[in-house]
């Protein structure tokens, strides 16, 4: 299965910031969208890093004065993104294996999506469950 | 929760199309739906079951029982099939407006992707769809034109649909008179003069989508000899590393398959069927006279993208085989549908969760969904539309337990047929679809097969119109 698939039925919407924004900002996107990351965009829109909840947790342990604190200072760059032709299963266990729960998809140079690790594991279990759908009916029906 | 125009309460549901996803969603609405739910499903073919009748191959009879189970929801007091209705044509957006409160499109992907290399519309190049649609009995591709008295043909792809088609070319008239193709299908291809077929798979035997049980049958065609290169069988270091990660038995069960059929000897069967990796055509070379006659190949190496995923990359290497037919199996795309917003690149209904996003404000549109592969695209196999169609209905019973549904000012219970467009339109129901399968089976009986489709409307029309003379009729309509 490729990112395009599961990007399909997702819907197209990605949470942007610039780097300039506060961090305090960042957060009230955060929990205003109920997302756990935003992409960080430069002025033409082009993704150069992503800023996750655990990018703020990490810093603001660190930090001594995290009010003042700027997107840019906090995000993790430069930001790997993928390909909508890119397959599911590859991504999710690049993903599983560095260790990071949120890639950007990237098309042309424009950012068209973003896929999370609970979007791949679920996309990944609706297989497993196709699978056994079709064997069992199958069966029940030979 | 949704009352309706008569006074009475219940969800009123129209489905376009009739496919698995179709089923499966139609299956979820009346078990899950509020009490009184209706659903409409409209086909724009007399034949329900979309791909498990048109695309599933035709010597793959058991995978189409899943039409047992698609039946059975069709007996739902709640249900009805109009089959033989054109959204868009005998039936719009408007006029479900005005009758639903909520309409799901699950129309599937029907068109093949472009491979956008010069020479693809050369006469002899033709999409997969087209073939296996025509083999398969659709109605609309009967009139196609395959140039089977080439001796050499490709298939470019290898996931299972190339493998299908490559296979259906190297059946022995034996192998073809257990399937249920229609008669003048196995006719012309038991008359094909077709000696060789090269399947090209861009990327290594690692990620060739075909599945195992798939490439075992290519070993055991009774008139065709399995080719593959021992170079292009052999693992890459990338690919080497890729499965040890992936832990995946099947596909290393796949790679070792490979690597024993590509160290047997050819038993000189009439055809040869050559499985190619690491290779993409780069043109399709005339033969002169406006036909294909050959395609160039790239040959390929593989490397890993940023995001880990395996990739195709050309290394300046080229070969030419000669080719006069070339199928094109790159992958699949929906069709758009009338006044219903659709995402171009990727050929779906842009989604979130089974709900049709407005192309200009990415919110919901209010009371449309969509499943299966125009929701998200073709992946998995016939059972997967299966949780993909619950997704969608269970935002379409969220949304109407919300209140947030169309806002129909009729009934389709008691509109029907008349908020068809089309005066006069032959629609065909459930009960009529059991009398046309049971003549395509009582056909098919008479000649040792499963079934013999039916492979025109007008065959369809005419079987049902002679239902009322009695069986000899019947059968006569039918053949």
């Amino acid at each position: 299965m490729k990112l395009e698939s599961v990007l399909a039925a997702k819907g197209p919407q990605v949470f942007t910031t610039p780097a300039s924004a506060s961090i305090g900002t960042a957060i009230a996107a955060l929990a205003r969208n109920n997302i756990g990351a935003l992409i960080v965009v430069d002025e033409a829109g082009i993704p150069f890093g992503i800023l996750s909840e655990r990018d703020i947790i990490r810093h603001f342990a660190a930090a001594d004065d995290p009010e003042k604190a700027t997107v840019g200072d906090w995000m993790a760059s430069p930001v790997m993104v993928a390909s909508p032709a890119d397959d599911a299963e590859a991504v999710l266990r690049t993903m599983t294996s560095r260790r990071f729960r949120h890639m950007p998809v990237v098309e042309s140079g424009r950012l068209v999506g973003m896929v999370t690790i609970g979007d791949l594991v679920k996309a990944q279990l609706n297989e497993y469950r196709g699978a056994v759908e079709t064997l069992e009916t199958q069966l029940m029906d030979a | 929760m949704s009352g309706r125009a008569d006074g009475s309460q219940g969800l009123d549901v129209a489905i376009i199309g009739a496919g698995p996803a179709a089923f499966y969603a139609a299956e979820a609405l009346l078990r899950d739906g509020p009490p009184g739910t209706r659903v409409d499903m409209y086909d724009r073919l007399p034949t329900p079951f979309g791909l498990v009748r048109h695309g599933v191959a035709p010597d793959h009879q058991k995978i189409k029982t899943v039409t047992r189970s698609f039946a059975r929801v069709a007996e739902n007091p709640g249900f009805r099939f109009f089959g033989n209705v054109e959204f868009g044509r005998d039936l719009t957006l408007d006029d479900i407006r005005r009758h639903y409160h909520q309409v799901l499109f699950a129309t599937g992907a029907q068109t093949d992707r472009r491979m956008n290399i010069p020479g693809e519309d050369l006469r002899g190049s033709h999409p997969a769809t087209a073939f296996v649609a025509w083999y398969n009995g659709h109605p609309d591709f009967q009139a196609c034109e395959f140039d089977l008295s080439q001796e050499r043909v490709a298939v470019v792809g290898v996931g299972n649909v190339a493998i299908d088609v490559a296979r259906i070319l190297c059946l022995s008239r034996e192998e073809m008179e257990q399937t249920d193709m229609p008669r003048r299908v196995i006719d012309a291809l038991s008359a094909s003069r077709v000696r060789e077929v090269h399947l090209l798979g861009r990327r290594g035997p690692a990620q060739a989508a075909f599945t195992n049980p798939e490439l075992k049958e290519l070993a055991h065609l009774a008139d065709a000899d399995l080719i593959i290169r021992r170079d292009e069988a052999e693992l890459d270091e990338l690919s080497r590393a890729e499965l040890e990660a992936r832990g995946d038995h099947l596909a290393c069960r796949k790679v070792e398959m490979i690597a024993e059929f590509a160290a047997r000897p050819a038993e000189g069967k009439r055809r040869k069927l050559f499985l190619r990796f690491l290779v993409s055509p780069v043109e399709l070379v005339d033969n002169g006279g406006g036909a294909v006659g050959a395609l160039r190949l790239a040959r390929n190496r593989l490397v890993a993208n940023e995001s880990g995923a395996l990739t195709a990359e050309a290394m300046g290497e080229f070969e030419t085989i000669e080719a006069g037919l070339v199928f094109r199996s790159v992958g699949y795309r929906g069709v758009p549908l009338q006044d219903v917003p659709f995402h171009e690149r990727w050929g779906v209904i842009l989604n979130r969760l089974g709900r049709v996003l407005d192309s200009e404000t990415n919110e919901p549109a209010t009371g449309m969904y969509t499943a299966g592969w125009i929701k998200r695209g073709p992946s998995g196999v016939i059972g997967t539309n299966k949780p993909d169609a619950v997704e969608t209905v269970a935002a379409m019973l969220e949304d109407a337990a919300a209140g947030h549904t169309l806002a129909p000012v009729s009934c389709p219970q008691r509109d029907f047929p008349a908020l068809l467009r089309t005066q006069g339109c032959r629609c065909v129901t459930f009960d009529e679809w059991r009398l046309i399968d049971a003549a395509e089976q009582a056909l098919g009986a008479s000649e040792g097969r499963p079934r013999a489709k039916l492979a025109s409307v007008a065959e369809m029309l005419a079987c049902l119109d002679a239902e009322g003379e009695g069986p000899s009729r019947l059968a006569s309509a039918a053949g």
